[in-house]
C-alpha cells in the first residue's frame, strides 16, 4: 500500500473517531439526564409523574424508530442551522447525536431500574432529597452497568458514523465506500474493515474492563 | 415518642382498595424496645413505615418525639428522618460503597465535613465490631455483618428512634441471637427507642419490653411481653406463642381417650402455669406430702422472659376422688393458674 494510501486510512480514522467520539460525549450529556428523568418519573419512583414520562417516552421512541439514513437526510435543515453546513465530519455529529441520545436514555433508564427499590427506600429513611437519591445512589450505584451501555452506543455510533461518512462525512465508510467499492480497491476495503473490527473489539474490551472494575457486587 | 392516632392506609387500585391498615392507635414510649408481630399482609410492614412516612396514612396523625410528622413539608420530613434511624431485611447496603462509605453516608447527605464523619464512622465501625473490614464491600460480606453495617448506618446521625424491619429474618439464628445482643446493648446504652416488627415470636420474646399482635390491618392485642405469654387473649397470639412454648396437649396425650368430666377409675390431667416467684415453690412434693396424691410430670417447661420466671407443667394425679379434689382446690388457692384438661383412664 502507497504511503499516501496509509495517510488516506489513518485520516480517515482520525474522523471516525472524531466524529464517534463527539456524538458519544454529546449523546450521553443529553442521554443522562433524560435517562434519569425517564426513571424517577416513573410510576412509584421518587419523583412520579406520568405526563412528563410519557411525553418523554413517547418522544424517545419516535427518534429511536426513525431509521439513521433518514433521520440523518429529515435532519438537514437543523444540522445546517447549528453546524451552518450540512456536509462534512462536523456536520455528521448532529445526526449522530440525535439519533445516539434517545438510546443512551433508555440504556441508563433500565441500568437505573436494575437497582434494588430498598435501598432507594433506606436512603429516603435517612432524608436523602431525590437529588441526592440521584447523585448519591441511583447513578454510582448503576455505574457499571451504565458503562456496558455506553460501550453499546459508541459501538453503534461506530457503525452510523460509516452510514454518514456515506453521505459526505468522511471518515472509514466514505473511504471504504469511495475507494474500495467504487474504484474496487480491495485492499483499501480489507483495510478499512480491519480496522472498524479492531476498532469495536478495543471500545469493547476496554468498556468491559472498566465496568468490572466499578463492579463491586462480584469480588 | 411515637404516638400514632387514628392512622389508617389504604391503597387505591382498579381491583379494589386496599385497607393494608384500619384506624390505628399507638403510643411508643421513649427508650423501649416495642415489637410488633403478624403474618407475612398483616400490616406490619405498612405501620412500621407510617412512622418514617415512608408510607403515607390515608388519615390519621403521626407524632414522633412531640413533632407531627404527617402535617411537614417534604424539606421538614426529610430533616426530621434523620431523627430516625432504620434498618431492614435485607439490609439495603450501596453496594458500591465500602462498609465506612456507607456508615458515612447519612452523615454524607446531611453535608456534614469530611473530618466530622470520620470522627463520626469510626466508633461506630467498632460498636458493631467491623473495624477490620472498614475497607470491604458489602459483597464481601456475611449477612450478619452487612446488618452490623446497617445497623452502624441507621445510628450514624445520633436518632433517637430505631425502626427495625423483620431485621433479623434472612439470619440464621445464631447469628439473629448476636443481633439482637447488639441492638439491645445499644437500647440501654444511648436509650434508644426501638420499633421492630417481624414474624418470629422467639425475637419478640428475646428482646422486647411491649408487644403489639397485628392482623388483618388491625392490632388485636398490645401490652407488656409478661402479660402476653402469660395471658394471651387473642387465637392469633395464642398461636405465636405455642410457636416457641408448647401449649397444647403434650404428645403422649394425642391418641388416649379424654373424658372432659370426672369418671370412675379416672385420673385428672392438670396443666399448672406459674409466673415469678410462686415457680420457686415447693408444690409437687406439697401435693404428695399433704394430700397423699400421686403426681406423674406428664410434661414441663420453665423459661424466663426477661428476668421473670413462668413455666408450664402438665401432670396426672392419681389417689382417691376426694384427696384428689382437696389437692385440686389447693392448687387453684395458690396463686397459679390451674386448668383440668380431662380425665383420662387410670393405668393401673
Amino acid at each position: 500500500m502507497s504511503p499516501e494510501m496509509i495517510n488516506l486510512l489513518l485520516k480517515s480514522f482520525g474522523e471516525t473517531c472524531y466524529m464517534v467520539a463527539a456524538s458519544t460525549l454529546l449523546a450521553v450529556l443529553v442521554g443522562l439526564p433524560l435517562g434519569v428523568i425517564l426513571t424517577v418519573t416513573r410510576r412509584g419512583h421518587i419523583l412520579p409523574n406520568a405526563a412528563i414520562n410519557s411525553i418523554l417516552g413517547a418522544i424517545v421512541n419516535a427518534t429511536r424508530s426513525t431509521p439513521f439514513i433518514i433521520l440523518m437526510v429529515a435532519i438537514i435543515p437543523v444540522t445546517r442551522l447549528i453546524v451552518g453546513s450540512s456536509i462534512g465530519t462536523t456536520a455528521a455529529i448532529v445526526p449522530l447525536t440525535i439519533s445516539a441520545a434517545p438510546f443512551v436514555a433508555r440504556i441508563i433508564e433500565s441500568s437505573l431500574l436494575e437497582i434494588d427499590p430498598g435501598v432507594i427506600e433506606a436512603s429516603q429513611s435517612m432524608g436523602a432529597s431525590p437529588m441526592q437519591i440521584i447523585t448519591k445512589v441511583l447513578l454510582p450505584e448503576a455505574m457499571h452497568s451504565i458503562v456496558l451501555g455506553v460501550t453499546l452506543a459508541i459501538i453503534s455510533l461506530i457503525g452510523y458514523s460509516a452510514m454518514a461518512g456515506a453521505l459526505g462525512g468522511g471518515g472509514l465508510g466514505d473511504l471504504a465506500i469511495r475507494y474500495g467499492y467504487q474504484r474496487f480497491r480491495m485492499d483499501i476495503m480489507i483495510a478499512t474493515v480491519v480496522i472498524l473490527i479492531a476498532q469495536v473489539q478495543i471500545v469493547q474490551s476496554l468498556g468491559n474492563y472498566i465496568s468490572a472494575k466499578l463492579n463491586k457486587t462480584k469480588l | 415518642m411515637i404516638d400514632l392516632q387514628n392512622v389508617e392506609k389504604t391503597y387505591f387500585s382498579k381491583n379494589g382498595d386496599v385497607h393494608a391498615l384500619k384506624k390505628t392507635n399507638l403510643h411508643i414510649n421513649a427508650g423501649e424496645i416495642f415489637g410488633i408481630i403478624g403474618l407475612s399482609g398483616a400490616g406490619k410492614s405498612t405501620l412500621i413505615r407510617c412512622i418514617n412516612m415512608l408510607e403515607t396514612p390515608t388519615a390519621g396523625k403521626v407524632f414522633v418525639d412531640g413533632q407531627e410528622l404527617t402535617a411537614m413539608r417534604n424539606s421538614e420530613l426529610r430533616k426530621a428522618r434523620q431523627n430516625i434511624g432504620m434498618i431492614f431485611q435485607h439490609f439495603n447496603l450501596l453496594a458500591s460503597r465500602t462498609v465506612y462509605d456507607n456508615i458515612a453516608f447519612p452523615l454524607e447527605i446531611q453535608g456534614i465535613d469530611k473530618a466530622v464523619i470520620k470522627q463520626k464512622v469510626e466508633p461506630l465501625l467498632e460498636l458493631v465490631g467491623l473495624t477490620d473490614r472498614r475497607d470491604h464491600y458489602p459483597s464481601q460480606l456475611s449477612g450478619g455483618q452487612k446488618q452490623r453495617v446497617g445497623i452502624a448506618r441507621a445510628l450514624a446521625s445520633n436518632p433517637k428512634i430505631l425502626l427495625c424491619d423483620e431485621a433479623t429474618s434472612a439470619l440464621d439464628p445464631q447469628t439473629t441471637k448476636s443481633i439482637l445482643e447488639l441492638l439491645r446493648d445499644i437500647n440501654k446504652r444511648l436509650n434508644l427507642t426501638i420499633v421492630m416488627i417481624t414474624h418470629q415470636m422467639q425475637v419478640v420474646k428475646d428482646i422486647c419490653d411491649r408487644v403489639a399482635v397485628i392482623e388483618h390491618g388491625s392490632i388485636i392485642e398490645e401490652g407488656s411481653l409478661l402479660d402476653l405469654f402469660t395471658n394471651p387473649q387473642t387465637a392469633t397470639t395464642k398461636e405465636f406463642i405455642s410457636t416457641i412454648n408448647n401449649v397444647e396437649l403434650p404428645a403422649i396425650l394425642k391418641n388416649t381417650k379424654i373424658f372432659p368430666d370426672y369418671q370412675p377409675n379416672t385420673t385428672p390431667i392438670i396443666r399448672i402455669s406459674f409466673i415469678g416467684n410462686s415457680a420457686g415453690d415447693p408444690l409437687i412434693s406439697t401435693l404428695i406430702k399433704n394430700y397423699s396424691v400421686d403426681v406423674n410430670i406428664i410434661y414441663g417447661n420453665i423459661d424466663s422472659i426477661k428476668d421473670t420466671p413462668y413455666g408450664t407443667m402438665v401432670v396426672e394425679l392419681s389417689g382417691t376422688k376426694d384427696n384428689m379434689e382437696t389437692a385440686i382446690s389447693y392448687l387453684q388457692e395458690r396463686n397459679l393458674k390451674i386448668e383440668v384438661l380431662g380425665y383420662v383412664a387410670r393405668n393401673d
